[in-house]
């Protein structure tokens, strides 16, 4: 019975917090279409997700993509499939590798961030005083973080996606003897409109998850620096989690229907 | 202008308001005393609607806090918290100028950038601290950049939580001038919670003191010394032995 019980609090748990997840978006997305707007948080967030972003995402990508043409080579040599490199570096980097990556990238970086961030604003009381200051919290710190990741990450993800594709055609024309001409026209040939807007579209909803999970876990840290603490980690392992069941939802969205 | 009607306030099991009854007069200064935990930040916390009691009114001028609209509720407060809760991705003046930068008194960049120089010259802080960000001020003077936005749209009610709190004697006291000065210039309304009785004596015209969640005395602070009540004169006298226990 003990046990039943146990499981029954850790459901209603869950859905409880689904549900305080959900409401907090919800009031995101109100404040994101209603006045007033601040476009100086929203440049700093674009600034500070995107371009201050992309060194991380793009030595990700370019190593990514050289693994994954070395482990194709390796593999589909045990059934002379070799030359299926660029086709299946391609189709990886930008269906899968690329947005996930990115996601987890941008988890790491700026969910724990903008957790950090908030949460200190919390805990010193810079939150109650933007409140005493007529400004609401959502409205300056949240909806400017969360669109401004819900537009950047996708074109981190386009980014990511053309340097671990180059990663692979180094490592393939550079070390296991590949056409260059014809490993860019093979990739080039292969990818679909439907893999590239998968990938962009991926690259929205990681980006609005990583925003919001760093703004929720911020807004309602705990006290002192323990709750920073718990406040950052909580942040980062939650939008790691959603970010990779989004994507194999979404990738059943795109690819199974 | 300011009166809190039996109001209570709960966190979890905690009873920290158990039916606060208190009045603030217009342009009157009133300073809140009590230990640590007995709820003067919650009290005044509650009149800015940044925590909801459980139960009591609150009004402002008549108005109750909550049906009151919060924009134009808020544009007549100003407030310096404990720690100053200056924004460190904002140099000194934007600080200062956040209210006349954005929102409903908002005024062109000059014009709030000078405003905002005033008003530190007023707490005694030169303009080449304007273009600096609070981490790189000591904590005298982030308390006087605090005071400075509190007072730089020119507010009807002022609250200080703890004005002096970490400040060496002799900035206190420049603190604790500074506020008087302004509150009398200005002919605001204010609160202050403090501990510090040399804050109590050059901030107030009326003191209340709040203990277990109820006030225990209010009165006028010339008053207080006599005011023949066992718990304010351990209090303000600082003695270990009385009613209040010291280890809460």
């Amino acid at each position: 019975m003990s046990i039943l019980a146990a499981l029954g609090r850790v459901i209603l748990g869950l859905f409880a917090a689904i549900g305080r997840v959900s409401i907090f978006g919800g009031k995101t997305l109100s404040h994101l279409v209603r006045p007033p707007f601040y476009p100086r948080e929203f440049a700093l967030a674009l600034l500070n997700i995107g371009w201050l972003s992309l060194p991380v995402v793009g030595l990700t990508a370019i190593f990514t993509g050289g693994a994954l043409a070395l482990q194709i080579y390796a593999g589909g040599a045990r059934f002379n499939a070799e030359a299926v490199v660029p086709q299946i570096v391609a189709i990886g980097m930008v269906r899968e590798l690329g947005p996930v990556l990115v996601g987890l990238m941008i988890a790491a970086r700026v969910t724990s961030s903008i957790a950090a961030e908030i949460a200190t604003m919390k805990v010193t009381e810079q939150i109650d005083a933007l409140v005493t200051l007529s400004t609401h919290p959502m409205k300056y710190l949240t909806a400017p973080r969360v669109l401004a990741a819900t537009l950047v990450v996708p074109l981190l993800v386009a980014v990511g996606d053309i340097i671990g594709i180059f990663g692979g055609y180094a490592v393939a024309t550079g070390t296991l003897g590949f056409n260059a001409a014809a490993y860019i026209q093979n990739t080039v040939d292969f990818l679909q409109l439907r893999d590239i807007t998968s990938s962009l579209a991926k690259g929205a909803v990681f980006g609005c998850i990583a925003a919001l999970m760093g703004c929720y876990f911020g807004m309602n840290s705990g006290r002192g620096a323990q709750g920073v603490g718990r406040a950052t980690k909580g942040s980062v392992e939650a939008a790691a989690v959603l970010i990779l069941a989004a994507n194999f939802v979404l990738t059943g969205v795109f690819f199974s229907l | 202008m300011i009166t809190l009607d039996n109001v209570h306030k709960s966190f979890g099991s905690n009873q920290v308001l158990r039916g606060v009854n208190l009045h603030v007069a217009k342009g009157t200064s009133m300073v809140i005393i009590g230990g640590s935990g007995t709820g003067k930040s919650v009290a005044i916390k509650s009149i800015l609607g940044l925590v909801t009691p459980d139960s009591g009114t609150i009004t402002v001028d008549g108005t109750d806090v909550t049906k009151a609209d919060r924009d134009a509720f808020l544009a007549r407060f100003g407030m310096l918290f404990q720690g100053a809760a200056l924004f460190d991705s904002l140099p000194v003046w934007q600080n200062v100028a956040f209210r006349l930068l954005r929102g409903s008194l908002a005024k062109p960049k000059d014009e709030a950038r000078a405003i905002a120089i005033e008003k530190l010259r007023r707490v005694g802080l030169t303009p080449d601290v304007a273009d600096r960000l609070p981490a790189e001020l000591s904590g005298g003077m982030q308390k006087r950049v605090g005071l400075a936005r509190a007072i730089a749209a020119e507010p009807e009610i002022i609250f200080f939580d703890e004005p002096t709190t970490g400040l060496d004697p002799i900035m206190a006291g420049v603190i604790n001038d500074l506020i008087r000065e302004i509150v009398t210039e200005m002919g605001a309304t204010t609160m202050t919670i403090t501990h510090d009785m040399s804050s109590v004596r050059t901030i107030a015209d009326h003191v209340a003191m709040l203990h277990a969640g109820k006030i225990r005395w209010t009165g006028p602070v010339a008053d207080m010394d006599g005011a023949h009540d066992p718990y304010v004169d351990q209090f303000i006298n600082g003695r270990a032995e009385g009613p209040i226990e010291a280890v809460r």
